[in-house]
Formats: C-alpha cells, sequence, structure tokens
C-alpha cells in the first residue's frame, strides 16, 4: 500500500484490512456511452459502498457522480447495483460482500443521467398516480378540527408498508418493470394497498381504480425479487398479492368499503401532565384566522 | 374494474380445467370409471369408446366448457404477455382484438365439431 492510502487510512482513524477493487460504471451524457473505470480503495473494518466511492470521488476522480443524503438508510438516494443486487450504498459493507472486487452500477430499469446518478422520475410519477395520500373531505383536510381517531390493530394492518422509503430498489429487481415500463410497480402498489387499507382514508374505489388498472397488480409475476431487494424489510410482493385481492372483493362488492375513521372530540376532563410542552401552533389556518 | 373480472375468469377458468382435467386423466386412466359412466367400453383410447362418449350429451358439455376455460385462460396469458411487450396504445387494442378473435373463432369450430359428433 502506497504512503497516501495509508495517510488516507490514518486519516479515517481506522485500520485498513484490505484494498478492493472497485468496478465502477461511467456515464457522461454528453459521451452517450457506458465504459467501467476501476480504482483501488483501501477498505476498514465497517466500511460502506457510499464511503468507498467518497473515497474515490476525493482522492481519485472528482468527477464521479452519485447521490447521497442521509448516510443511514433513511433518505432511499443511494441506490445503487452493487455486486449484481440491488442494494443502499449507505447500507452495504464492502466487507461483508465477501469479494476483493465491488462492482457498482446504476439502477437498472431507470434511465441514467450520470454514472451512478440514475433518473427516478419514473419511480415517482407511478407513486403519484396511486393517490398516495389519506383522501377525504377536503375541508376536513385543509381546515382539520381534530385527530382522526385509529386503533392500533387498524395500524397495524397496513404498518410495514409505511417504512417504504422510496428509494426505488424494488422497480430495480422487478422482473416485469423491466419489460413493461408502463407497469405500477412494487413501490406504487404497495403504497395503493397500504392507503386503501388506513382507516382515515375514504377514497379506496377512486384509488383502485388507477392502481388495479390494466398496468396494475394483475401484471405481477410473483417473483418475489421487490421484496428480497427492499433494504426496509416491507414485502411490496404481498402489498400488490393483498391489492389484487381488495380489487377482486371490491368489484364483487363482496366487501363494503370501510367508513373514514371519526374524527377525535374536544378532550374533557384532562389536563396536560406537568412539564408536557404545548403542542405547536397548527400550519394551516383556521377558517377564522384566514379571514381575519 | 375491467382487469379485476378478466382476472376472477382467470381464476374461475383455471379451477374448471382443474376439474375438468382431473375426471379426463380419471376416465384414461381408471378405466372402471369409464364403465361405470354407462359407455359399455372401457377402453378408452378405442375408435368405438370414442364415438359413443361423443354422443353423451354430458360429455359433450364438459368438451365444450374445457374448450371454452382452456381457450380463455391460455389466451388471457398470451394477452397479458403481448400486452407486457409495451406495444403502445394502438397496437395494444388491436393485440386485445385479434386475441378475442382467435378465441371466439377456435371456440366456435371446436363448439361445431363436439356438436356435429353428438347429432349426428
Ligand atoms: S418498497 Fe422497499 S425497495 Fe421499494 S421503494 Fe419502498 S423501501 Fe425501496
Ligand atoms: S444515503 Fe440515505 S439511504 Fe443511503
Amino acid at each position: 500500500m502506497d504512503r497516501e492510502r495509508e495517510q488516507t487510512a490514518q486519516s479515517f482513524g481506522e485500520e485498513v484490512v484490505k484494498v478492493v477493487r472497485f468496478r465502477v460504471q461511467r456515464f457522461r451524457p454528453e459521451e452517450g456511452k457506458a465504459y467501467v473505470q476501476e480504482f483501488q480503495v483501501p477498505v476498514y473494518r465497517g466500511m460502506t459502498v457510499l464511503d468507498g466511492l467518497h473515497y474515490v470521488r476525493d482522492n481519485l476522480d472528482s468527477t464521479l457522480a452519485y447521490r447521497f443524503s442521509c448516510r443511514m438508510g433513511v433518505c432511499g438516494s443511494c441506490g445503487m447495483f452493487i455486486n449484481g443486487f440491488p442494494r443502499l450504498a449507505c447500507q452495504t459493507q464492502i466487507l461483508e460482500l465477501g469479494s476483493d472486487t465491488v462492482d457498482v452500477r446504476p439502477m437498472p430499469n431507470y434511465p441514467v443521467v450520470k454514472d451512478l446518478v440514475p433518473d427516478l422520475g419514473p419511480l415517482f410519477e407511478k407513486h403519484r398516480t396511486v393517490r398516495p395520500y389519506v383522501i377525504r373531505d377536503p375541508r376536513e383536510l385543509e381546515q382539520p378540527t381534530g385527530e382522526f381517531l385509529q386503533k392500533p390493530e387498524e395500524l397495524e394492518e397496513f404498518l410495514q408498508f409505511t417504512y417504504c422509503i422510496k428509494c426505488g430498489l424494488c422497480l430495480t429487481a422487478c422482473p416485469t418493470v423491466a419489460t413493461d415500463p408502463q407497469y405500477l410497480g412494487p413501490q406504487a402498489l404497495a403504497q395503493a394497498y397500504r392507503y386503501c387499507k388506513d382507516t382515515r382514508d375514504a377514497g379506496m374505489d377512486e384509488r383502485l381504480k388507477v392502481a388495479a388498472g390494466t398496468e396494475g397488480p394483475w401484471r405481477c409475476h410473483l417473483a418475489g425479487a421487490c421484496s428480497e431487494a427492499c433494504p426496509k424489510g416491507v414485502d411490496p410482493a404481498l402489498g400488490i398479492q393483498l391489492l389484487k385481492r381488495l380489487a377482486l372483493l371490491r368489484r364483487w362488492r363482496l366487501k363494503k368499503p370501510h367508513r373514514p375513521a371519526p374524527l377525535a372530540g374536544e378532550r374533557t376532563g384532562v389536563s396536560r401532565r406537568p412539564g408536557i410542552p404545548e403542542p405547536p401552533p397548527p400550519t394551516v389556518e383556521s377558517e377564522g384566522s384566514a379571514s381575519s | 374494474m375491467r382487469e379485476a373480472t378478466l382476472w376472477t375468469l382467470h381464476l374461475a377458468a383455471g379451477i374448471v380445467i382443474l376439474v375438468l382435467l382431473a375426471v379426463h386423466m380419471g376416465i384414461m386412466h381408471l378405466e372402471d370409471i369409464l364403465a361405470a359412466m354407462g359407455t359399455g367400453y372401457p377402453d378408452p383410447l378405442s375408435w368405438t369408446s370414442v364415438v359413443v362418449r361423443s354422443k353423451k350429451l354430458l360429455f359433450t358439455v364438459a368438451y365444450v366448457l374445457l374448450l371454452g376455460t382452456a381457450l380463455y385462460h391460455g389466451l388471457y396469458g398470451l394477452r397479458n404477455i403481448l400486452l407486457e411487450l409495451n406495444p403502445g396504445r394502438v397496437a395494444a387494442r388491436v393485440i386485445q382484438w385479434l386475441v378475442l378473435a382467435l378465441g371466439i373463432s377456435l371456440f366456435v369450430l371446436g363448439t361445431v365439431a363436439a356438436i356435429v359428433a353428438y347429432v349426428r
């Protein structure tokens, strides 16, 4: 290992365990051609692929483009195709890959903007079409007067799907998305189910019109690759099947849409415990204050 | 919810096929069943036995039902495969109509054959 690397290792404050070959797919839109570039990266225990890319960018090639934000598996920005599997770069430790070569490519099934940066537009567009929000009387939503009541067991019914961070890795893994870009895909369909099952929501039929349309759950081939790829432990393949069942039951009127959860009434006979601060003021102006 | 209807029919056709294929396997391989059904010709592959079966209403109905469900089940799958190739809106419509026309033609052909065999 040369001096420069040793210095870098020292700057990491960690002991370098080995040097790994990073094979990174590069793509410059102005050249219009993808190629693979190799870098030697010193690796310490606990070092992630994202750390490796930082090392490359800071020390070897400052033109390398990739996307990240939180570095802790929360924002969903750093999805990549690492050693042939869709993963979050910030959650993937290099040593755990058990290989002397780390192959890093942009996520398949998305257009590439530059190097490792995919255009996630299709993911968000599909997500938007299934109306991923609580639909109910707009007056209640815009001028809230109280909370919508929901029991813990009602929350349990869809809780796992709320953990989706919209990283888009499931669409990368999905073989149907690979051949049919119009297919809504695991992320959007699981979210459609999540909101249909939300007892606060009153828009099941409206949402199903799109989510259970031609490009809906009927296109799923049950490969299950989405659930295997999901870094948050969501099971979008299950969500798709549950959505399919829901659409069938609604089609044949075997299930009624749930009534939207009631509003919590005024609290009476309770007082704030000492030391608990007041909640912040509402972010939406109430009718009275809007007119004043 | 058109897709939900098509999918339900797909499932229902699958179940009917399963039942009819079970009956078919029983008849072909458990010859006593054929005798019990009153054909009088226990060898299922003999010419006479085939002709006698085709003249029984129960068999004719079963043939037509199997033809219809198998065609629907198979062609629905074919339609999906073709649509997944993402052919574009107009081509997708053409494909669906062609598949439907193919299904109806084959169904009519098979049904006419079964009825002719029954009445002759
Ligand atoms: S379901 Fe999982 S893999 Fe798909 S976008 Fe959400 S977090 Fe990512
Ligand atoms: S950087 Fe946020 S999930 Fe990886």
